[in-house]
């Protein structure tokens, strides 16, 4: 057999975190990617392992066991199970497409249920937090060319989305901000992160003290004097410096992590920031966003929200949507023992939610639409191998800021492996003909 | 790297801690330990903090060891405290470590 030439494919779209970096140089021999450059650790981490660890077929549970099973049976027995449960979970939409995304709803509509995104145990808290107070934002471009102060809280980029600092803050080269003498760093984490270690100041906060602070630096912005003198272990002058340089900045920045969300308070810390950044655009100019996760968690929210009116979480179970986050939300719905089924595409909540929450899954059928072998495989009932998105499958994702980009596949998937969004629609088609028996 | 590769059990069934805390607990690095909270416990491996953590303060990274003692109780929000959780820490020279196959055996076999 000839091989293909080697190509270098530029401006790639990465498709692991939030930040979805355009400027991957992707070079492919022989179908397979070779090399990949100006990606960081965990994109060339992607990219030079997608093919490792795959299922070549889908599996069916069989008298206990998972076997090897065609295509068409898996399309069936997964239909069958969506379309007989009385209140089935969809799962996962944030390492996938919008079109999956859009499909994943469509079946949803079918089969009623809940459709939840891994927001809900991410930035979930973040979007409660938006619908009280609203949000001040803009794209990353503005980011880049104005900001002067960036203030990274409870949230570890080095680590989470590790090319951030370099093109979109502190590292990059804007047109009104040359280099990192022309902006100042913060850093407010529970420890010295490996990104507090490249501010300019760190400040140091006690766990679950976030909500306390944000209230001492809203009061200090305003000018009220600060009745303690030490404030979720941050001394109280240290918050009165903060505020001066929040109100005397430019351009100001706040991303935040699940250091907000995760923690005491969760919507509450996150209402205090939003209204923080509110309060400081009297004085100045001053932006908020959350550093989103998997890569297209913000299109999985966009998509949801464009279709059902609502971004996460959503009961479809009546006939019409129906949002109540502590009630339709993945984890309580598992937690309480209310569904009798459900469907995982990209994602692993077996690895990812409280152990009470997995043990539900393991009770009910699950069937899993994912590249690779996860935690759920054990436990699923159908396994779809699926073809990565940004490697061997297209589709439009949206970047932390709500950018809309389009990702084009750089190599061809294995023979016979399809896309979650071929996947989805064949069991939809199928669902459809049972439920026209019903 | 999948969730199957010992690059990935490395990583992520562990515990990091503050080095004094260790000492004091006389726990050597690399030793297993136990985590207990309210809902449950985990055996995974000691190491100390690669990213400096006062004491009291433990670290684990996002995954299916962590969440055997995370509790599921979400307060009405949909999202469970992940972080700022009370644990303690107990050395565990004599267990083992759950691979994953037999952590999500043991979890089904709980349902």
């Amino acid at each position: 057999m000839t091989k293909l030439p080697k190509t270098v494919i530029p401006n790639v779209i990465c498709t692991f975190c939030g930040s979805t970096c355009d400027d991957l140089q992707v070079t492919v021999e022989d179908g397979k990617v070779l090399s990949v450059r100006s990606g960081c650790s965990s994109s060339l981490s992607k990219y030079l392992n997608y093919s490792a660890e795959r299922y070549n077929s889908p599996r069916v549970r069989k008298n206990g066991e998972l076997h090897e099973a065609t295509y068409d049976d898996a399309v069936c027995r997964s239909a069958e199970i969506l379309a007989n449960a009385k209140y089935p979970l969809l799962y996962g939409w944030s390492s996938t497409s919008n079109e999956a995304s859009r499909a994943g709803i469509e079946l949803a509509e079918w089969v009623g249920g809940v459709i939840d995104n891994t927001t809900t145990v991410c930035h979930g808290p973040t979007l409660l937090g938006v619908h009280d107070v609203g949000e001040v934002t803009a794209t990353l471009g503005e980011i880049v060319h104005r900001a002067d102060l960036v203030i990274y809280w409870g949230s570890n980029p080095v680590h989470s989305h590790p090319h951030h600092i370099m093109r979109y803050t502190s590292m990059s080269t804007g047109r009104f901000r040359l280099s990192k003498k022309n902006r100042t760093m913060v850093v407010v984490d529970v420890r010295k992160t490996d990104t507090a270690k490249l501010a300019d100041q760190f400040i140091q906060i006690t766990p679950n003290g976030d909500y306390e602070l944000m209230c001492a630096l809203r009061m200090a912005a305003r000018g009220d004097e600060l009745e303690q003198d030490v404030i979720s272990g941050v001394p109280a002058e240290r918050i009165e410096e903060l505020a001066d340089l929040m109100i005397s900045c430019e351009f100001g920045v706040i991303f935040f992590g699940l250091g907000l969300t995760m923690t005491e308070g969760r919507h509450r810390n996150v209402d205090v920031a939003l209204s923080l950044v509110q309060d400081l655009n009297a004085r100045t100019k001053f932006l908020i966003m959350p550093m989103r996760g998997h890569f297209n968690v913000a299109g999985a929210n966009e998509v949801s929200a464009w279709v059902t009116g609502y971004p996460y979480a959503v009961d479809l179970s009546q006939g019409y949507p129906r949002y109540n986050p502590g009630d339709t939300t993945a984890i309580d719905v598992l937690a309480r023992g209310d569904c009798d089924a459900a469907l995982v595409v990209a994602s692993d909540p077996v690895a990812n939610f409280p152990v009470n929450a997995s043990r539900h899954l393991a009770k009910i059928p699950v069937i899993t639409i994912d590249p690779h072998p996860s935690a759920t495989t054990p436990i699923s009932e159908v396994v779809f191998p699926s073809t990565v998105v940004g490697v061997e499958t297209g589709g439009c994702i949206y970047r932390m800021d709500g950018v809309a980009e389009m990702t084009k596949p750089v190599v061809a998937p294995p023979p016979g492996l399809r896309s979650d969004v071929e996947i989805l629609r064949d069991i939809l088609a199928h669902v459809k003909k049972l439920k026209a028996v019903q | 790297m999948g969730k199957y590769s010992e690059e990935y059990f490395r990583n992520v069934a562990v515990c990091e801690l503050n080095p004094e805390d260790l000492k004091s607990l006389g726990i050597s690095p690399g030793q297993n330990v136990k985590i207990t909270t309210k809902t449950g416990s985990v055996v995974v491996k000691s190491a100390i903090a690669s990213q400096v953590s006062q004491r009291g303060i433990i670290f684990m990274p996002y995954g299916p060891w962590v969440n055997m003692v995370i509790a599921s109780e979400t307060h009405g929000t949909g999202m469970p405290s992940m972080k700022g959780v009370e644990a303690e820490v107990t050395g565990a020279a004599d267990e083992k470590i759950l691979d994953l196959q037999t952590l999500v055996k043991e979890i089904a076999k709980e349902a």
